[in-house]
């Protein structure tokens, strides 16, 4: 496994202690490996693996009715088990933020990836989640403040796409 | 397909008893009977009846009771909707919230769509579920007097429990609370003294 960390990734860590985060709710990638080991060894932040992408839909509208901040860490096949519980977000107008690593673009080696990671994208808007794009190591962290603002200060909901490009190629033959 | 329970309790009896034994509980419903239920019960600022978003019950009250680690939280919601969000036990499971209590009326049915029989009745039993996902203090309960014991565990916050609820298998008057989340949401979080953003 690759266990070097870009910049942009501990900066995303940073901007969402700054933001107050407190749960982080998440189905594993490889590309939010880093954000998954700050979350579970931080104490002021619950690390929570789900088994599915739609309970950290419901679980982040549960945390802001206690008060609490939430984000949702994905890969873009999870949207679609998201799509019926972005009504919850809409009909109650919860505050949300997701990350998205993306699959199925640059340089992808497993096509089962490209129908899901084409639809990402628009299966959140049709839904009313605003989406952002991250293709500019140099900008992720801009854009990731950017939605934590839009969510927290206005009561928005925002997903951040996390290009392919910013992660590299997956490595299919284990050396 | 599996019998039905030998004895079952009214489901309005049972979710009135239960509530007037919780009143500083926070309160998510799950769509369908178990929100009529509660609103039956009497409405209160502390009650979040969801009327879509199905299987999403249990994992937003995981949410509300982590970021309210010192209030009892209770799910009440129904067979159906539990089947349709069961990895959600899992995690529950996974991170062990003792404030969290999930209540599961079990009538074997999904009641809203014309009373066909769902998993509980035709093999899954989720008290075994529930185990198997690590909510050790799992029960099922026939009687009135199961309220009690539901409300115990609420109070002493030593769970997470999961009760699942045997109850016949019929459709009461229907008691419709607000359908408006927006208005849901804002006066649950004043409840707490919390502000909008």
């Amino acid at each position: 496994m690759d266990t070097t960390v870009a910049a942009w990734q501990e900066e995303i860590w940073q901007a969402l202690k700054r933001a107050g985060v407190r749960q982080v709710a998440y189905v594993p990638d490889a590309g939010h490996a880093h954000l998954i080991r700050r979350a579970q060894s931080d104490p002021g932040v619950r690390a929570i693996v789900l088994t599915t992408e739609e309970e950290g839909v419901a679980l982040a509208a549960g945390a802001w009715l206690g008060g609490e901040r939430a984000v949702l860490l994905m890969q873009s096949s999870g949207v679609g088990n998201c799509v019926n519980m972005f009504s919850l977000l809409a009909s109650g107008a919860f505050p949300f933020v997701a990350l998205v690593t993306m699959r199925g673009e640059h340089e992808e080696f497993n096509p089962w990836q490209e129908p899901m990671g084409r639809a990402a994208q628009g299966a959140m808007e049709i839904m009313g989640v605003a989406v952002r794009r991250a293709s500019d190591a140099d900008r992720v962290k801009a854009i990731v403040e950017e939605a934590l603002e839009a969510a927290f200060g206005s009561g928005e909901r925002v997903a951040v796409l996390l290009s392919q490009s910013l992660l590299g190629r997956k490595e299919w033959v284990r050396k | 397909m599996t019998r039905p329970p030998e004895r079952t309790v009214e489901r309005r009896a049972f979710v009135a008893k239960l509530m007037s034994c919780i009143p500083d509980a926070l309160v998510v419903t799950g769509l369908g009977a178990p929100t009529y239920d509660v609103f039956a019960a009497g409405d209160r600022d502390r009650n979040f009846y969801l009327w879509g978003a199905m299987g999403g019950a249990t994992p937003m009250g995981l949410g509300l009771a982590l970021a309210q680690p010192s209030k009892p939280v209770v799910v009440v919601t129904g067979d159906g909707e539990q089947l349709m969000g069961l990895g959600s036990l899992a995690t529950v499971g996974a991170q062990r919230p003792p404030n969290l209590t999930i209540v599961v009326l079990d009538n074997g049915h999904y009641g809203e769509t014309g009373m066909q029989a769902s998993h509980t009745r035709r093999g899954t039993d989720l008290v075994v579920v529930a185990k198997g996902c690590g909510v050790e203090d799992a029960f099922a309960v026939d009687t009135l007097q199961g309220a009690d014991e539901i409300a115990r565990r609420v109070s002493a916050r030593r769970g997470p429990t999961l009760a699942c609820v045997r109850i016949d298998a019929n459709e009461p008057p229907r008691a419709l609370p607000s359908r408006d989340g927006v208005f849901l949401k804002d006066r649950f979080r004043a409840a707490l003294g919390l502000k909008a953003p």
